[in-house]
């Protein structure tokens, strides 16, 4: 930015060795740090979602209907049917803004005469989102969103209902095995530019400290768990 | 794997309540409200600490416990207070406070003061090893699980916050409350939040203390209780002056009192 | 923001004598404390998290220069940019010029206690860019003119019936026109009226719960997804974040998203948890095309090393202010500045100076609530207490406190002296008191009897005095 940004920073971080009396940390200590940055220990391990994979994906549904989000096990060949009857169900439009994802091209969508489908980014005036999901967590019923071309962000936020279609092998324990996907998928140093953790619907506590849903954010989640 | 055995030996015997390891002998630390205000509360600890078997004595060089100063931030006349408890009751199997706040300081802030001068900070550890809060040195360390008292009616009690927090007294004088004779206790929705008495707080914030301790007594009157008992003095001069300013028929009483069986005594701040 | 802490007393009398504040608090008070204590018991590793949380955090701020520069790298790798702001006004200069730089008229903002901290809406209201608050009860506020009352409720202090008068004056010429009642509608509305703003919005600034030191990544929860339209939708997004806010991994964020969202609000997990890492990528269809992180110092670092040091390992969840009964009581605009409760008073004399806010740390009765539901187990009445052993030392402590304790400690240094005062006041309190056993009012103890009556001492003596008379057993 403008002047001296190099002062600025040298100045914290001197100021922050002066503290702790030291100066830049190196030999053992660095090692030390270095070493816990490329293998990270993990935390003391949460004992309720470590389940064989059924009961882990019946605890991600459990935890996600908790949360105030609906759920529906569905056969692979009935995603799109069951997405127009939700629809339906709701007397919502069938029309919906869908991620652009090959994950979600499988699905029988052409069989679904009366939905319309538009492939995209999410705009202001969508009523309805159908995405995929990176992961679901079963010790919270949270999904994990990761941004890019096959998903954008904006249809996670700006639609009024936000259809999920989670497949049950992407259903995890905790945050944890999500950050080990994660690192596969994208390199230990790259990380997609959003990953959106999802717990339920929006929700704001803020006039009496009242729970009302779809505060900013979608009002309505359905989740489609499906077989893989 | 020896001296991992006699360590658990060791901790097994310490804290088994069989007579053979008992302190015998105790000093009672009487505190100044105590002294001062309800003299009858220390007879009660010291009545219920003979019942236990211990031999209680009273060292007369006690004075203060030094909070004041020390929740005023003059640390120097902490300290000097401080080295004169340690030196007042060097020497005793156990300490043992009628209440938690005092207990408290002993056992757990008087190390803290003599960081800089480990000859003070051994005998402090030492004394804080041994000081204790009354209704937990009965239950937990004696072993008390039943006393001989009787007192009619309801009573609520008030959970202390050093003693709550800082010692974690909570079950032990309910347990020994539910063994006298004629007493149901009924419990206040937040039997946990502070009254407002805070020590000197409640001179030097009086309307906020005013307001703590005014939802207390809404929270006492709503229990239904005749009797309002608590750990510590202070606490309960703080409560007692509320009910009585609002007319309120509670009576107010320490529980050492009513577990030592002098349940017919004026309660606090009624005429004798 | 500028601080009143110095008016703390008339700040609360205001509070006492608000009714409407009142009720608000009344509903705080059961609220969440009690759905803190049912998620806490639902989760039994809640304890063993609380210790690891505890120990990050400590380790972070033992190698924060380490830390900082690791995400600073790994931030600008990934084509972000990093700006380092050792003071309030550094920062609001920096984030001025980047607004100005896209041209901005307005900043759509998510609720930001640093933001508050730097009083940055002033700044870029003087600079002619019109800042947006987005959270519900940061919008609410910020209509009424008001600072946050809390850092996780701002609008906490507010009952329904206030934001609906509010709504209606400021909404009416948005063609809102009818006074509303219920919540959801209060609610529907100002969703309303700030999506079209978070679609007009030049810029996107937001605060972070976490610095991820791994990925360069900032971390942001929220229950409304206001942080994410604020972060996805204008074309720049900023993030404005304290030093000690950087922890070293994505393991080590589970762990205290674990404790956060319990600590904070009783759920299992707050709404939208966000990872945000660079600006977007080539390919993406929305997203930021710019992303910028300011590092602000602000006295922090000086804090590192001191008696002082464990406040800095802090993550704002509200569990102090929601369990202190002096909150309850005066609720948070009293604290006179942006952090109030038990947190405030051992911050804000850190951060505006102890000569301004030194009634904070002294306004507590010790009853460690705040301490025993700290997620990261922050010993605030100690911290409150090494407060005042400073102001002690530097005779800040009231004249009348100062002489009292001197004679007080004069006498209680001197046993038999002691002994002989207590017996005297124990025989005139009693004397004096036979009648009613308590006194409605009594020279010198004002504070105590203008509330409530004094238990007068049954007759007898000191409990010494009839030890002594009992002689030994």
């Amino acid at each position: 930015m403008s002047e001296a940004p190099t002062t600025a920073r040298a100045q914290i971080l001197n100021g922050i060795r002066r503290s702790l009396r030291r100066g830049e940390i190196t030999g053992e200590q660095r090692e030390a740090v270095e070493e816990r940055l490329a293998r990270p220990p993990l935390g003391p391990t949460v004992a309720r979602a470590q389940l064989a994979q059924p009961e882990k994906v019946a605890l991600f549904c459990q935890w996600a209907e908790a949360n105030n989000a609906t759920v529906a096990r569905v056969a692979a060949s009935d995603v799109a049917a069951e997405v127009v009857s939700y629809l339906a169900r709701n007397n919502l439009p069938a029309r919906a803004a869908m991620a652009p994802s090959p994950q979600l091209a499988d699905y029988d969508w052409d069989g679904q005469k009366m939905l319309s489908l538009r492939r995209g980014r999410g705009e202001a005036a969508d009523q309805v989102s159908i995405t995929g999901a990176f992961a679901g967590i079963a010790e919270t019923g949270t999904l994990v969103m990761a941004s890019g071309p096959e998903h954008p962000v904006t249809l996670n936020l700006l639609p009024d209902t936000h259809i999920v279609v989670v497949r049950e092998s992407d259903i995890v324990s905790g945050y944890e095995d999500v950050w080990t996907r994660l690192r596969q998928r994208y390199g230990k140093d790259r990380m997609p530019r959003t990953i959106n953790t999802l717990t339920g619907p929006s929700r704001t506590g803020d006039i009496e400290q009242a729970m009302e849903l779809g505060a900013h954010g979608p009002r309505r989640m359905h989740i489609v768990v499906v077989p893989t | 794997m020896r001296p991992i055995l006699t360590a658990a030996i060791l901790v097994a015997v310490s804290r088994s309540p069989s007579p053979t390891a008992r302190p015998r002998r105790v000093a009672l630390f009487v505190t100044c409200l105590v002294d001062l205000f309800r003299p009858s509360i220390g007879f009660a600890a010291v009545k219920l600490l003979e019942e236990a078997g211990c031999t209680v004595e009273v060292p007369p060089l006690q004075v203060c416990c030094g909070q004041p100063a020390y929740n005023s931030g003059d640390r120097a006349t902490t300290r000097a207070i401080a080295a004169q408890v340690i030196g007042a009751f060097e020497g005793y199997d156990a300490v043992v406070a009628p209440s938690g706040s005092c207990g408290g300081m002993l056992s757990h802030h008087y190390p803290g003061l003599f960081d800089d001068d480990p000859a003070m900070k051994v005998r402090a550890e030492t004394l804080a090893g041994r000081s204790y809060e009354l209704m937990a040195f009965l239950v937990d360390v004696l072993g008390v699980e039943k006393v001989a008292a009787r007192y009619d009616g309801a009573v609520t009690y008030h959970d202390s916050c050093s003693g709550l927090r800082e010692l974690g007294v909570k079950d032990q004088p309910r347990r020994l409350l539910r063994t006298v004779q004629g007493l149901t206790v009924r419990e206040m929705k937040t039997p946990e939040v502070c009254c407002g008495f805070g020590g000197t707080f409640c001179v030097k914030y009086p309307e906020i203390s005013n307001a703590m301790v005014g939802e207390k007594s809404a929270d006492i009157a709503e229990s239904g209780a005749e009797t309002l008992l608590a750990g510590d003095l202070g606490c309960l001069m703080n409560m007692a002056g509320k009910l009585q300013r609002q007319g309120s028929p509670v009576r107010v009483r320490h529980v050492a009192e009513v577990l030592a069986d002098m349940g017919n005594l004026p309660p606090i701040g009624e005429p004798g | 923001m500028e601080s009143t802490a110095r008016d703390f007393n008339s700040n609360v009398d205001h509070a006492l004598a608000d009714p409407n504040l009142q009720d608000s608090l009344s509903k705080l008070k059961v609220g969440f404390s009690e759905r803190r204590r049912q998620a806490a018991e639902r989760l039994p590793e809640f304890e063993a998290l609380r210790d690891r949380a505890r120990d990050i955090k400590n380790h972070a701020l033992a190698n924060l220069d380490f830390y900082l520069e690791e995400f600073e790298r790994k931030v600008l790798a990934l084509g972000g940019h990093v700006h380092w702001a050792p003071t309030a006004a550094d920062a609001r200069r920096i984030i001025g010029e980047l607004c100005q730089s896209m041209g901005a008229r307005t900043v759509a903002k998510s609720k930001s206690m640093v933001a508050e901290e730097i009083a940055l809406n002033e700044h870029l209201e003087a600079i002619g860019i019109a800042p947006i608050e987005t959270d519900l009860g940061e919008y609410i506020i910020q209509l009424r003119h008001e600072p946050p009352s809390h850092i996780i409720a701002p609008a906490v202090h507010l009952t329904k019936d206030q934001v609906a008068d509010t709504f209606l004056e400021h909404h009416a010429k948005l063609g809102f026109t009818r006074r509303l009642t219920e919540r959801n509608d209060l609610v529907a509305e100002a969703r309303h009226v700030l999506r079209q703003k978070f679609l007009d919005a030049d810029v996107g600034l937001t605060g972070a719960n976490f610095l991820v030191a791994e990925t360069g990544s900032s971390m942001l929860i929220t229950n409304e997804g206001n942080a994410d339209l604020s972060n996805t939708l204008p074309r720049m997004h900023i993030v404005l974040a304290s030093i000690e806010k950087v922890i070293p991994t994505l393991e080590d964020a589970a762990v205290l998203l674990r404790v956060l969202a319990r600590s904070a609000t009783g759920q299992e997990s707050s709404a939208y948890t966000t990872l945000n890492t660079g600006p977007k990528r080539p390919g993406d269809l929305d997203g930021p095309e710019h992303y910028h992180v300011v590092i602000l110092d602000n006295g922090r670092s000086a804090v590192l090393g001191t008696e002082m040091q464990e406040i800095l390992r802090c993550i704002r969840c509200g569990a102090c202010m929601n369990h202190c009964p002096v909150y309850g009581a005066i609720g948070g605009h009293a604290y006179g500045w942006v952090y109030p409760g038990p947190l405030g008073a051992v911050l804000t004399p850190q951060l505006i100076g102890v000569e301004e806010a030194g009634n904070l740390p002294n306004a507590s009765t010790f009853c460690g609530r705040c301490e025993s539901v700290c997620p990261v187990r922050i010993p605030l009445p100690k911290l409150m207490r090494h407060w005042r052993e400073r102001e002690f030392e530097r005779h800040l402590t009231p004249v009348a406190v100062r002489q009292g304790l001197a004679l007080w400690s004069f006498v209680a240094r001197r046993p038999r002296l002691y002994r002989g005062l207590t017996a005297l006041a124990n025989r005139v309190l009693a004397l004096f008191g036979r009648a009613d056993g308590r006194y409605r009012a009594l020279p010198l103890a004002g504070g105590w009897t203008r509330y409530r009556d004094l238990p007068a001492p049954p007759a007898g003596g000191t409990f010494h005095a009839q030890w002594k008379k009992k002689g030994p057993t």
